[in-house]
């Protein structure tokens, strides 16, 4: 089983804790991971923008790096399901893996040496949740469950809680950010209100890009309670 | 016209006002909810009214003219329109026939889409919308602000301001029952005096020629019964094959659009009593160009239930006027581009693509992902603004170029440590509300780098 591990650009850049987290993670659980040093984008950025037809450039460097693993596991509902449904090769398209897909459906994760006492709020991300069907989505007739929460049900001491409206878009929405910055700005205020409702210590997701927006608002409200991705909790020891 | 980012700017600054819009449309997303789970064949018979859409538009010609047909043997006069204006000059032809100065309406968004009631009024026609949210937007010369509840926008009080002006109620009274009272002693003497009144159209049946209209109000049958002339104006993609197919749409159009089992009158129209005229106009207005682009033909399942507009975080946040046009909301934004492409190319970017809009559209429309082809193609027409074609560009080349991706990265780490007012400033919309994220001294590939 050859297994790369893609880190999205902005996590490589802004994050690295969450891409460190998840190799050490994937290490942990016995996987041997290849980390293909040229990778930069998945072109979702200018496709949502109307730009797919820029991304040959992002999509020929991606196959580069990606060609000839099984697997592509990466950190990011939203990439992964960009790249699920518009990456020119069939090969890429069904090698992606989002983490916590690929430890409950591939890797079957029985346990986990993970420990986090903390209270914590669950945030769904759309892309992960609706696109990649990572949970179950409250506007559909279907028995619930969550790959997120299977995962946290194996953390020590780990309390997680969803918020009023368990699966509304927290507004963050790539460019939309800041082309529709008042509605986003919004939203995000008040997706983090209900999740502050629960008194809770972290805001966790499987998106850092919805995390970094909420926690943009947090911090300018001088809050306290700081956002992980679930990566951080199923690798903290 | 302010864009829709412009606007929806505007109604958030009255932050109180935005929260009791996105709390009461969030209700009626919740009841819709609640009723539909109380469905177990619920996600079944979504499925089967849109493979009955499908089927239906595959095969719209052929159901068109098997339902003009059966129209015509039950007595009532089929008219054809190609665009809003023929629409338009037949529905005055027919009041003109009759002499008619006066007309009630009831809640037919293809005539607002026609912008019926500004033509009828330069010549001379009064028009009088009888639903209670139609009246109250007409009264105050604006446009319904959903498509369901077309006053949603307006509080309480917004209304007994408005009644005040035009019905002459005591100033300060809001009590939504009295206000009703006052409007419904408003309207009576309109329906009684009509001689022509307009309906919309839900369903329209190709099997018998006749058609549904859904309200709750009874206006609609009321201005239909008391006319000597009875117009129904309807998009060409009205039509469902048999009469049986009804049972599908109806038990899911009113559980979708307000949580109710089924509307409180569904009213089937088959023929004309007797004394009375009663006249369909088929209007097509674009509809045949969206039904032959393979993207966007789906879009005219479309039963007009508004469920995507009650569970928009975008919609309930930026309100119905943000979207500029007749029809708001998630379907609004992939039907308005096919009538005007330049106009409307901030709404298919009015949408963080969430998905949530496509999980409620009773007849599966994929609303979210022709949202995101409406932005490639509204691209490709060249109607990005210049920046940001530059910037995407900008964007293109860098991700397809590691190194200067590894280098732009780190110089940009640089200046957000060294130098964050660079970035931390007005000219950065991210900025304006949110702090920009702590920039870290090594990326990860540079740590992955070292580590081995």
């Amino acid at each position: 089983m050859r297994v790369a591990l893609f880190v999205p650009c902005y996590v490589d850049q802004f994050y690295p804790q969450v891409a460190i987290a998840t190799l050490e993670l994937l290490e942990k659980l016995g996987v041997e991971v290849h980390v293909p040093s040229n990778q930069t984008c998945c072109g979702q950025p200018m496709a949502n923008s109307g730009f797919a037809s820029s991304t040959e450039g992002c999509d020929t460097n991606f196959s580069k790096n990606f060609d000839g693993f099984d697997y592509i596991v990466g950190p990011s509902g939203s990439c992964i399901l960009h790249l699920k449904e518009h990456h020119p090769s069939e090969k890429i398209r069904k090698s992606v893996f989002e983490i916590c897909e690929f430890l409950v459906d591939v890797l079957k994760v029985k346990s986990l040496s993970a420990n986090f006492p903390h209270k914590i709020g669950l945030h769904q991300s759309c892309h992960g949740q609706r696109g990649l069907h990572l949970s179950s989505m409250t506007e559909l007739n279907e028995k619930p469950f969550s790959k997120l929460a299977s995962l946290l049900d194996l953390v020590k001491g780990v309390e997680y809680v969803y918020p009023e409206r368990a699966d509304e878009c927290c507004g963050f929405g790539g460019t939309f950010c800041v082309t529709e910055e008042a509605v986003s700005v919004r939203m995000g205020q008040d997706r983090v209100e209900s999740h502050l409702k629960n008194e809770i210590e972290f805001i966790v997701g499987g998106d850092t890009s919805c995390l970094m927006h909420m926690e943009g608002i947090l911090k300018r409200q001088g809050s306290k309670v700081q956002v992980k991705h679930i990566v951080e909790i199923l690798n903290h020891a | 016209m302010l864009n829709h980012a412009e606007a929806s700017e505007k109604f958030i600054e009255d932050a109180e006002r935005t929260t009791w819009h996105d709390e009461t449309l969030w209700f009626v997303r919740s009841k819709r909810d609640k009723v539909s789970k109380l469905l177990p064949e619920w996600e079944a018979l979504r499925e089967q009214a849109s493979q009955i859409k499908d089927h239906t538009l595959a095969n719209l010609g052929q159901y068109l003219e098997e339902f003009e047909a059966n129209a015509q043997k039950n007595g009532i006069i089929v008219h054809w329109a190609k665009d809003a204006q023929e629409h338009n000059e037949i529905v005055h032809s027919i009041i003109s026939k009759h002499g008619g100065k006066a007309l009630v309406k009831s809640k037919s968004m293809l005539t607002e889409e026609c912008h019926l009631n500004d033509f009828l009024t330069k010549k001379g026609v009064e028009v009088v919308d009888t639903d209670l949210g139609e009246r109250i937007v007409q009264f105050r010369n604006e446009v319904p602000s959903h498509i369901v509840l077309p006053a949603i926008h307006l509080k309480k009080e917004d209304v007994g301001e408005t009644f005040h002006e035009f019905l002459g109620t005591p100033k300060g009274n809001k009590d939504p029952q009295f206000l009703t009272e006052a409007a419904r002693q408003h309207l009576r003497g309109f329906f009684l005096g009509a001689n022509v009144a307009i309906t919309g159209v839900n369903f329209a049946v190709a099997e018998t020629g006749e058609f549904v209209v859904c309200t709750n109000e009874g206006n609609a049958d009321m201005g239909a019964h008391l006319a000597k002339v009875h117009i129904a104006c309807m998009g060409i993609e009205k039509m469902i094959p048999k009469r049986k197919d009804l049972g599908v749409f109806l038990r899911l159009l009113a559980r979708s659009a307000t949580g109710q089992l089924i509307t409180t009158y569904s009213s089937h129209f088959a023929k004309p009593r007797e004394g009375q005229e009663m006249h369909i106009v088929l209007v097509d207005n674009g509809r045949t160009r969206q039904l032959a682009r393979d993207e966007f033909r789906n879009s005219l399942k479309c039963i007009r239930c508004a469920a995507c507009f009650n569970t928009c975080p975008v919609y309930r946040r930026s309100g119905g006027h943000s979207y500029h046009q007749p029809v708001a909301g998630p379907i609004g934004s992939i039907l308005a581009p096919n009538f005007d492409k330049s106009a409307n190319v901030d709404l298919p970017f009015a949408s963080t693509l969430c998905g949530s809009c496509s999980n409620v559209c009773p007849v599966k429309i994929n609303i979210h992902e022709q949202l995101w082809f409406w932005r490639q193609d509204l691209m490709k027409d060249g109607l990005a603004p210049l920046g940001k074609s530059l910037s995407m560009k900008g964007m293109a080349f860098v991700f397809s170029n590691p190194t200067i991706f590894k280098m732009a990265g780190y110089m940009g780490r640089l200046v957000m440590r060294f130098a964050p007012f660079i970035v931390n400033n007005s000219l950065n919309p991210w900025f304006k509300q949110r702090e920009m994220p702590d920039a870290p001294k090594e990326s990860f590939q540079s740590w992955y780098k070292n580590r081995k």
